[in-house]
């Protein structure tokens, strides 16, 4: 193979990653316009207020896209490998986010926004290496439980169980933390922010959608370039191939939960952060929003996922920035209702076992 | 039988058992709704019955059994409704309750001071019946195509969103508060007045309603839409290539558990006289989906006993077992309220049974073996998904089909 | 002697991979035809366009003289069809509210908007007779599902015996006759004698079918329980039941024994002379194939390499290669 041969997968990998970036770009500046466009016409703002809001707004969506996309990769990954939506997901998802609580508000005894910022990275990092894989732990313990005798059985087994796990997760939830909303410690404060034309850009979700990014990075690099990758998708494409090849089936399949359940972690963390509180029915809301993203961007499809939440992020930030929040998740069911309707294998997805 | 069992474990009496329980099958198939007749006419004197006597009538007088009975009918009507849909034709319905809560609007917009109307209960609950029926075609002719996992997300989505709905759409709904007031039914000949105070007429309105709907069932279960709908459950891809429509089939199977549904909604706004949002939420659709693998997926007279079983033990003995408990202040029991953990047991009980028993506590013949079968064959071999008409539904593996079919022979 | 079936120039890609390409084929009515070749030739795939399951790339499929099978033509008008209807009377409703009307007529505009919206959706996923003509009409065309082949006249069965498990030997044949049954759900529930007639005479015909296929008797025998040679004749009797023109038969003797295999291939001869039946075999076993076939064909690739009678065939050099591969130079 010559040199130039090799510089090429590099080259077009950097060529691809440019190209992605300057989309992200567009959609962005796009939906910024949109935003300010519609804040002026629906809700009556001058054209010179209205933008300040819209910026806002967009760094707004970009987190809780972030937050969705984490989610919705867990349920991508996981339906790419065996064909099952584990509806336990985002209680996986709600889980984490009442553990973080526990780590900064009960272990830690946080209360507020905490303006030493080694302390706040030292809290940050603690919560990530504390929940991450307690709830990746706690996914791959559901799947070997619950989701393992029904393998080779007929689809509604597994379902009407993940249903049943969902639930209990839920009423675990309720009875030892009780219904309606927990505080949780706000410790990355929400008021710093960087002055932007005329608007206040919040530093938390620039850092939540940085944290994602990093971690979709991570991931994507591990299912690309690690053995361990590879065997994940071989077995999401032709779980029989694989296993004759030599991969341990019950070890991808549990390391796909392990992996979407700390990504569900994070998420987790990271929504008590932004939002100050967790609920137990957090995971049911937004696991449908995340499913929604997952099947948007293409089912079984990493960056379909990412992509998928994005959107929805969006959309709902579209819907909220409007006056219109109570609405969105009629929003999302409709979405789901049309992408499944029009094009169910989602934006990124192929009709042939192309697979994550 | 070819599974060798021992000769000294099989006894005589276990054979003479077994050949009385096929005879009395037997029977039963033949008259069937004699049986059912008679069965519930048996089960109704029982229920009139024993409130009036110990132990009953020590737990409570025999008042509140009554409108504890009736109350348990509504989900007997709603795990039967459900059981035709995931029992007979093995679809997933997480929405449920959203059928439930369109017949009991239905009916708090005909008999209520809000909405002005004071209309016959008997053709309400059929007019409530029908409109929730009008709605599970809707929802179900776009969706029944998608595979069962997807049907399953379409339809959670679903019951999440018609309660949202009746409550944001505050001016036509009330809202959070809902809509009170709602009247009773008519008296009915040789029963009297329907109260609050004595459910007794409830009790036997829903008797002769569970009583028709289960004749009904087992008559659709035996017939030509029942062996489709079984052949759909076994292999659907040969149950199309038999000419079956698998679509149609489903929709009817969809149609009639949202038409229960909404019977049962209808039922229960007249009986507890207000309806609101908070009535209809997913704990509801998981509950009656608990009941019906409990009582036995796909055995109509299973879920029904199931359900009446489960619902009594949530309303009437975990209440019991708070007071015993606290009677003889037992130390960590008696800090439990037993009622709040009631979901998380359901949740519990229905995972136990899925792991160790999922054809119910009473098992249908045929779907004990199904439900438990190795599908290795659904997907290795010939094809893909039966296509809907805007073409491919996810999980499609032709380029599987030709590879493996030809290439294991 | 009219054609029962004929492909023109059938073709089936999946993504990059070519399964069958420019297929000709035509099945005289009352023959017996084989389609024979190597594993992986496409015999299957072809099998499964046919019977609707997979649309062709290109060409089409003449059952019967009527254009059944074709790669769909201007699929996304139907929806918009569909939705139509509820567009024109919901706009009308809206104009209504616009111009003043009462809210009652309001009302009842978005009644009727609903429920022509449903009404066109459960017609377009029932497809009633008459509805495709209205789609042709149209221009649109949607490949027949395996359903309507079989109401058309088609009856298959399946290379790895797909009958319903669980259920009883009888129950599969009537399964296999639900498209010829008149009775409705209605008819059901309300147990009239129409529907009790049916029955009563749809389970004598299933009892004839399984006589004439030897399994008289076995009627209230689960299918899973049944010996491996008997299954495929059960699914031979529930193809039967629909009363098809055509039998698709997909390796029907695979796994038999010489003696079962000779007495499949004898039912298979009496299917044509009583039934009048005409029958397409993938078949691996030359005795049979030989034995029982007017004409064969054989695949390879994807490609139709030779056609003519069995003799023909037999000494065809391509057909020699194909099996055998060429001979060392």
């Amino acid at each position: 193979m010559t040199a130039s041969a090799i510089a090429k997968p590099a080259r077009g990998q950097a060529n691809r990653l440019v190209r992605i970036t300057a989309v992200m770009g567009i959609a962005l500046v796009a939906y910024i316009v949109l935003l300010w466009v519609g804040l002026t016409i629906v809700n009556g703002f001058t054209f010179e207020r209205a933008f300040p809001v819209a910026l806002q707004q967009t760094i707004n969506a970009l987190s809780i896209g972030a937050i969705y996309a984490l989610i919705a990769l867990g349920y991508t990954m996981v339906y790419g490998i065996i064909e099952l939506i584990n509806f336990a997901h985002g209680d996986v998802f709600m889980i984490g986010a009442f553990l973080a609580v526990v780590l900064t508000g009960g272990i830690f005894g946080q209360t507020g926004a905490q303006t030493n910022v080694p302390f706040l990275i030292l809290l940050l990092v603690a919560s990530l290496a504390f929940v991450m894989p307690l709830t990746g732990l706690l996914n791959m313990s559901i799947e070997r439980v619950f989701y393992r005798p029904f393998r080779h059985a007929s689809r509604l087994a597994p379902l009407i169980t993940a249903v049943g796990v969902s639930f209990i997760l839920q009423n675990v939830a309720l009875v030892v933390a009780g219904s309606g909303d927990r505080g949780a410690p706000q410790i990355f404060s929400t008021d710093w922010e960087i002055p932007l034309a005329g608007a206040q850009i919040s530093i938390l979700s620039i850092f939540i959608f940085g944290l994602a990014i990093t971690l979709m990075a991570a991931l994507q690099l591990f299912v690309s370039r690690t053995r361990l990758g590879r065997a994940m998708r071989a077995t999401a494409q032709d779980q029989q191939a694989a296993s004759l090849m030599g991969v341990d089936l019950n070890q991808t399949i549990a390391l796909t939960f392990l992996l979407g359940g700390a990504l569900a972690g994070a998420a987790g963390v990271v929504w008590g952060l932004r939002f100050g509180f967790v609920r137990q029915d957090l995971g049911f809301n937004a696991g449908l929003k995340a499913f929604t993203s997952a099947v948007l961007g293409g089912i079984g499809n990493i960056n379909g996922a990412a992509l998928g939440g994005f959107i929805i992020g969006f959309i709902e930030n579209f819907a909220s920035a409007l006056g219109f929040s109570r609405w969105s998740e009629f929003l999302v069911f409709m979405i789901l209702t049309l992408v499944l309707i029009f094009r169910p294998t989602g934006i990124l997805g192929q009709q042939l076992g192309d697979r994550a | 039988m070819s599974r060798l069992v021992p000769a000294a474990v099989s006894t005589r009496y276990g054979d003479r058992w077994r050949v009385m329980q096929d005879r009395l099958r037997d029977v039963s198939d033949l008259h069937r709704s004699t049986t059912i007749v008679v069965s519930m006419a048996i089960a109704a004197v029982l229920m009139i019955i024993l409130p009036k006597l110990p132990p009953l009538n020590i737990i409570q007088p025999d008042g509140p059994w009554y409108d504890s009975f009736a109350n348990a009918g509504v989900f007997v009507l709603l795990a039967m409704g459900l059981n035709v849909v995931v029992g007979l034709a093995g679809l997933l319905d997480l929405g449920y309750a959203a059928f439930f809560a369109i017949g009991a609007y239905t009916y708090a917009y005909s008999n209520s001071p809000f909405s002005g109307q004071d209309l016959p209960f008997l053709p309400m609950l059929v007019i409530g019946a029908g409109i929730a029926a009008v709605f599970g075609i809707a929802l179900g002719a776009p969706t029944l195509r998608l595979r069962g996992d997807y049907l399953a997300i379409m339809t959670l989505g679903f019951g999440e969103i018609v309660p949202i709905m009746f409550l944001n759409l505050q001016p036509w709904t009330e809202g959070t508060n809902g809509i009170g007031g709602i009247y009773r039914p008519e008296a009915l000949p040789g029963l009297g007045e329907f109260t609050p105070v004595s459910s007794f007429n409830y009790m036997i309105v829903m008797l002769v309603i569970v009583t028709l709907a289960m004749i009904l069932m087992y008559r659709l279960h035996g017939s030509r839409i029942g062996r489709a709908w079984m052949a759909i459950r076994e292999d659907e891809l040969a149950a199309a290539a038999n000419g079956i429509n698998t679509v149609v089939t489903k929709l009817l199977a969809f149609a009639l558990g949202a038409t229960t549904s909404g019977l049962a909604g209808v039922f229960n706004a007249s009986k507890l006289s207000i309806v609101s949002p908070d009535q209809f939420l997913f704990t509801v659709s998981f509950t009656v989906l608990a009941m019906v693998i409990l009582g036995g997926i796909g055995n109509i007279w299973g879920v029904a006993a199931g359900a009446f079983i489960v619902f009594l033990i949530q309303v009437v003995f975990l209440k019991q077992i708070n007071t015993v408990v606290e009677a003889f202040h037992i130390p960590v029991l008696s800090d439990i309220n037993f009622l709040n953990y009631q979901f998380l047991l359901y949740g519990i009980a229905l995972v136990l049974m899925m792991l160790f028993r999922p054809e119910g506590l009473f098992p249908s013949r045929a779907r004990k073996a199904e439900f438990l079968a190795e599908s290795a064959d659904l997907d290795a071999e010939e094809t893909p998904e039966v296509q809907g008409s805007l073409g491919e539904v996810p999980g499609a593996e032709e380029v599987f089909g030709e590879a493996s079919g030809e290439g294991v022979r | 002697m009219t054609d029962v079936l004929h492909a023109a120039r059938v073709t089936k890609r999946f993504g990059g991979l070519v399964a069958v390409h420019d297929i000709e084929f035509t099945i005289p009515e009352g023959s017996i035809v084989s389609l024979i070749g190597p594993n992986g030739a496409g015999k299957t795939t072809f099998f499964n366009i046919i019977a609707g399951i997979y649309d062709p790339s290109a060409g089409e499929i003449i059952f019967r003289g009527k254009s059944m099978i074709a790669h769909a033509r201007r699929a996304w008008l139907e929806p918009v069809m569909w939705v139509l209807p509820a567009l024109a009377v919901g706009l009308v409703t809206f104009l209504l509210g616009q111009s003043g009307a009462s809210s009652g007529l309001i009302a009842l505009g978005i009644l009727f908007t609903i429920i022509s919206l449903m009404v066109v959706m459960v017609v377009g996923v029932a497809r009633p007779a008459g509805y495709s003509e209205l789609l042709m009409k149209l221009g649109i065309f949607r490949s027949a599902r395996p359903n309507d082949m079989v109401v058309a006249g088609l009856g298959r069965t399946f290379q790895n015996i797909r009958l319903f498990q669980n259920m009883t030997a009888l129950d599969n044949v009537l399964v296999g006759m639900h498209s010829r049954l008149k009775a409705t759900w209605i008819d059901a529930l309300l147990s009239t004698p129409r529907d009790r007639r049916e029955e009563e005479s749809a389970r004598q015909r299933a009892e004839e079918l399984m006589t004439l296929v030897g399994l008289h008797g076995r009627s209230k025998e689960v299918a899973k329980n049944l010996p491996y040679g008997d299954q495929r004749r059960l699914e031979i009797a529930r193809a039967l039941a629909s009363n098809p023109t055509l039998l698709l038969l997909d390796e029907p003797t695979a796994g038999m024994n010489p003696i079962e295999t000779a007495d499949l291939t004898r039912l298979i001869g009496r299917l044509r002379s009583e039934l009048g039946l005409t029958v397409l075999l993938i078949e691996h076993d030359m005795r049979v194939v030989m034995g029982i076939s007017d004409r064969v064909t054989v695949l390879d690739h994807g490609e139709r390499i030779a056609e003519g009678t069995p003799d023909e065939v037999r000494r065809d050099p391509k057909v020699i290669e194909a099996y055998l591969g060429t001979p060392p130079a």
